[in-house]
């Protein structure tokens, strides 16, 4: 049987998270098409056909579709979703979205956020913010699954040559209208993404003063995250919170803070191959997960270690 | 207008929860139960509707054990008018949590239903969209604000790259994010009033609603556990160590 991934894209392009997505597919096996829908999406339609082991390209082209309205993206998901096996899509705020409005139009349970797969029906994924992992089969003739794009290593966005195929159904719903959208820019790599991320907490005492991560992170080519207590306090806009329900980061380094360390962030940031905690408070959970732990007042500890790298 | 607000009966935020040693789930005897995070938000939400007079009643409803009448008393402190409990021993899905919650919805006919994004425990973030999918109602997840406009909701949505504002056609499903609001605490006098308020207690069987599931939870494990790791004395050592020990930088 053949699996639906379907693709992330922004402005055109198609998004990273789709390459984890085809990768948990692949570890799945079978098929793999790809569904790139919304309004304009010839080039992210073209990225995903390049992509390493994918077999077909769906476009959907449609005004109905942009900016994936769950209301109309989920119909028509649906109702490709007969001919499949399998239908993922990436864990992100729109695959959060559409998803189980689409498992819900086919009556089967959706497995959200897997990291591993254990067999074709069978998968694992994090309970009560990653303190357990769970097991779980699925008896669904479709499994509607979301994957936690840092579950699974990418694959190349070059390499493949798949056919793209034109899907004419249309499904407005007339329910929901988008109506704009504030989107934070940045510099810096994409922090779900990056490789290193240098986060901030309560203790960076205002939003002033989060540019000292900014110029270390700079100097690293890293992304700046925050805990939710910087968020709250206004420091940082919420599309930089790292936690269970933030975003999930797995960098190569993380670097936290002034972050105590509380259950909720480090469900967020755990799985980072190599965690650094610079905190004045010796007793701070985050030392416990800390690979490195510095026991110092970060005003003094950042600018030095942003002179050293 | 009418508002329903769902909430569910999970393990304290604070609890540092365990595995059981057989891998069939977590611990959960004597551990301290609360009203979900998210829930408390939407309560919040629904209750200031209701004081600027956008909402005409607040009915809070739990699909869950019997116990989650306390939870559903939490919500009545804190200004709900009354309160469903869909009653049963059985851990649900979250489809079967939508389909008890569409059958609620479809005797009450609220023109909204607020409910959190994702509950603490099952990390799901799956039954506000799916009951709006079973509805045919239109969608607001992780909403971070909320306003009522005629017949339609305006709702801003925090979303990967920041925020996105949608229109809503009412009746319509909302889904709440940590900075909708922040949550009164209930009083004393509206813990002793709660009390009086009505709660009606129903079975799924009552519903008409089956709750068979399409996953089975094989085992339930501790996740790797991380070594301890070193305090350095500087951040010169630190550097040192990053550089040629993890040799990350």
């Amino acid at each position: 049987m053949a699996i639906l991934v379907i693709a992330e894209h922004e402005n055109g392009a198609l998004g990273a998270a789709t390459l984890n997505t085809v990768a948990a597919a692949q570890k799945i096996g079978g098929d793999i098409h790809v569904l790139v829908a919304g309004a304009g999406i010839d080039a992210a339609a073209q990225a995903a056909a390049q992509v390493a082991g994918v077999a077909k390209v769906l476009k959907a082209d449609n005004a109905a579709y942009d900016h994936l309205l769950p209301e109309n993206i989920a119909p028509l998901v649906a109702e490709l979703a007969s001919s499949y096996s399998h239908v993922l899509a990436p864990a992100t705020t729109n695959g959060k979205n559409y998803l189980p409005r689409v498992a819900a139009l086919l009556d089967v349970d959706q497995i959200s956020e897997i990291i591993a797969v254990e067999s074709a029906d069978t998968f694992k994924r994090p309970i009560y913010a990653g303190n357990a992992i769970a097991t779980v089969q699925s008896s669904a003739s479709v499994k509607v699954i979301s994957v936690r794009t840092t579950g699974f290593d990418a694959v190349a966005a070059e390499g493949g040559s798949a056919a793209i195929e034109a899907v004419t159904s249309a499904h407005d719903s007339g329910l929901a209208t988008f109506v704009g959208e504030e989107l934070a820019k940045s510099d810096r790599p994409e922090l779900t993404a990056a490789k290193v991320v240098v986060s901030g907490g309560r203790g960076m005492q205002n939003g002033d003063n989060f540019k000292h991560l900014y110029s270390l992170a700079d100097k690293l080519g890293a992304a700046v995250g925050a805990s939710r207590a910087a968020v709250d306090a206004g420091f940082v806009p919420n599309d930089m919170q790292v936690g269970q329900t933030g975003k999930i980061v797995a960098p190569q380094l993380y670097i936290a803070v002034g972050i105590s360390g509380a259950i909720q962030h480090l469900a967020g940031m755990k799985d980072s191959k190599v965690i650094v905690a610079i905190n004045k408070d010796e007793e701070a959970p985050i030392f416990q997960v800390a690979d490195y732990g510095l026991v110092a007042d970060l005003f003094e500890a950042v600018p030095e270690l942003e002179k050293l790298v | 207008m009418k508002v329903l607000v769902a909430v569910k009966r999970v393990v304290d935020y604070n609890v540092k929860v365990r595995v059981k040693a057989d891998n069939s789930g977590v611990d959960l005897a004597n551990v301290k139960m609360s009203m979900n995070p998210f829930c408390e938000i939407a309560v919040e939400e629904a209750v200031r509707l209701k004081e600027k007079g956008i909402a005409t009643e607040v009915i809070a409803v739990s699909v869950g054990p019997t116990t989650a009448q306390e939870q559903l008393r939490t919500a009545l402190a804190l200004g709900a008018d009354r309160a469903v409990l869909v009653a049963t021993d059985e851990e649900l899905s979250s489809l079967a949590i939508a389909k008890a919650l569409k059958a609620v919805v479809d005797k009450e006919q609220p023109q909204l239903v607020i409910l959190g994004k994702q509950a603490i425990d099952s990390d799901n973030n799956q039954t506000g969209q799916m009951l709006a999918a079973l509805t045919g109602y239109a969608q607001g997840t992780f909403a971070s604000k909320v306003e009522i406009d005629g017949d339609k909701a305006r709702v801003t949505r925090e979303i990967d790259g920041g925020l996105q504002t949608v229109s809503l056609k009412l009746p319509a499903i909302v889904t709440t994010d940590l900075r909708l609001n922040e949550p009164r605490y209930a009083t004393l006098p509206n813990i002793m009033k709660a009390k009086k308020k009505p709660l009606e207690t129903l079975a799924p069987a009552d519903l008409g609603v089956s709750t068979a599931s399409t996953n089975t939870i094989v085992k339930v494990e501790a996740p790797a556990a991380r070594g301890a790791g070193i305090k350095v004395g500087s951040v010169a050592e630190l550097v040192e160590k990053l550089k040629n020990e993890a040799k990350v930088i």
